[in-house]
């Protein structure tokens, strides 16, 4: 089952800059083991030491928050869109 | 958002300031008339903060506020347009308040000229109808949210990094908060803040814009609220997203039986030190020094930890460029016995940089106190500042 993951800015110099990733699996936790598989820079920014995924780690399947959805066994159709939401401060932030 | 009765008449040169609104049916009369009575807190008078200022002044919010405890810099220029060069140096919130009061005179600006923390939030916020959250930082982003939830206002949230943008509406009354999307802030360091990651200098008026007007359709009550939803804008694909928010049943401040029922310390929420990274005494020297030691023909390791693009724009003769988020995969080309001096920008990236190495066994590593910054004061003068 290929579904696209699309990678933020912030992760993306772990992907070789690529913002959309396919990848292989029949849930969100299957997809992004394969992402990890592919792109192995990533582990450590999204799994714990223990293989869990971090907490501020936002995963939406199409629009869906899979928190709210059945987590990483939520099951994921081809073509499905699994977005990596991230946690961003933005604004100017003092020189470091 | 409760509308005062008794909403304020406007003047005939108010009439003809906002004639445009006026003779718009979804705003009309009685829209201006809410504006006017509005009153709206923008914490931030930064880059998020300019169009947001400029807008909402422009529209007729009756009392704006503004918080900021920073100084106009020549770096925020490319995106700050609330100031222009006249303004370098001065306070943000002076150089805001004049130029909006130069804009509208027909409202009331209100400059807040301090760091808001969780000893002045609340009353601060007490006094306003909603609250826009135009930060910089985590620590006052889960603060402003905090607050928000606690006085029952809404929060209109935009942020900001290189090309990616998300505007929400976060009420805790009526929908989810922060929290609920974002339980916990990422660990220090692993986000780059615009300083480092930069940022599109357009991007901001974008986001903010979209604030702004979130805003105004708060006040004026028409359209549909982002309350529930993220908007996610992607400058380089030139797409809009949008994402469905829920409210968390377990949200520590915005569920039905919350365990957080006050402000907390958000440094340490956020796991920010009180004093920033430091490294030893020990293991710092100053550029003059390590200029010294490069005269001498000292064997070391001049480590810049920059990104490359810092690195397009100065750095110094002979040193190795391995970014900091690399280091960790990079190791291997390091050699444990050499004398490794780090260098960033000004000295707080490399510090990380030090602490992290000796704690993986380069017992030589050292930090460039004051980074490429410094070197360009204190040594050579050609290498431009940034």
């Amino acid at each position: 089952m290929s579904v696209t993951i699309q990678i933020p800015t912030p992760l993306r110099r772990f992907t070789g800059d690529q913002g959309d990733v396919v990848v292989e699996g029949t849930t969100v936790g299957e997809a992004m083991q394969d992402l990890t598989r592919r792109h192995p820079a990533l582990q450590r920014h999204l799994y714990t030491d223990d293989g869990a995924l971090r907490s501020f780690v936002n995963l939406f399947l199409n629009d869906e928050d899979v928190r709210h959805l059945q987590k990483e066994a939520t099951p994921v159709a081809a073509g499905d869109t699994l977005s990596i939401i991230p946690s961003i401060a933005g604004g100017a932030g003092s020189a470091l | 958002m409760s509308v005062p009765a008794d909403l304020p008449q406007l003047s005939p040169a108010e009439i003809r300031h906002y004639s445009r609104h006026l003779i718009m049916p979804e705003v009309g009369t009685a829209g201006q008339r809410k504006l006017k009575a509005a009153k709206v807190l923008t914490v931030g008078a930064g880059g998020l903060g300019s169009p947001l200022g400029l807008y909402l002044a422009a529209a007729g919010v009756g009392t704006l506020g503004m918080v900021d405890f920073d100084v106009v810099d020549e770096s925020n220029l490319h995106r700050q347009v609330l100031f222009g060069r006249s303004s370098v140096g001065r306070p943000k919130i002076q150089a805001a308040t004049d130029r909006l009061r130069d804009l509208n005179p027909h409202i009331k600006i209100v400059p807040h000229e301090l760091r808001l923390d969780s000893s002045n939030a609340l009353e601060l916020f007490r006094d306003y109808d909603i609250v826009v959250d135009g930060t910089d930082n985590f620590q006052t982003r889960y603060l402003v949210n905090d607050a928000c939830v606690l006085l029952g206002k809404p929060n209109v949230y935009g942020s900001i990094f290189r090309f990616e943008g998300q505007v929400s509406i976060f009420w805790g009354a009526r929908g989810p908060c922060y929290r609920c999307l974002f339980p916990e802030p990422p660990p220090p360091g692993l986000v780059p803040s615009c300083a480092e990651g930069g940022v599109l200098g357009v991007l901001p008026g974008i986001i903010g814009s979209l604030q702004a007007n979130e805003v105004i359709k708060l006040i004026v009550g028409v359209g549909d609220p982002m309350i529930g939803r993220l908007l996610l804008f992607d400058a380089l694909k030139m797409k809009f997203r949008e994402l469905k928010l829920r409210k968390d049943p377990g949200c520590p401040i915005c569920s039905e039986h919350p365990t957080q029922t006050g402000l907390i310390d958000y440094d340490q929420f956020c796991g920010i030190e009180p004093h920033a990274e430091t490294v030893e005494a020990a293991f710092e020297i100053s550029t003059p020094q390590l200029k010294a030691w490069m005269d001498e023909g000292r064997p070391l390791t001049v480590l810049d930890v920059r990104n490359p693009q810092e690195w397009e724009i100065c750095r110094i003769e002979g040193s190795t460029l391995i970014p900091l988020p690399e280091l960790q995969d990079r190791l291997g080309e390091l050699d444990p016995a050499s004398t490794i001096v780090t260098l960033c920008h000004s000295g707080m990236r490399s510090a990380r940089a030090v602490n992290f190495l000796r704690q993986m066994g380069y017992s030589r590593a050292i930090n460039l106190a004051g980074g490429i910054n410094a070197w360009s004061l204190q040594v050579d003068p050609s290498v431009p500042m940034y």
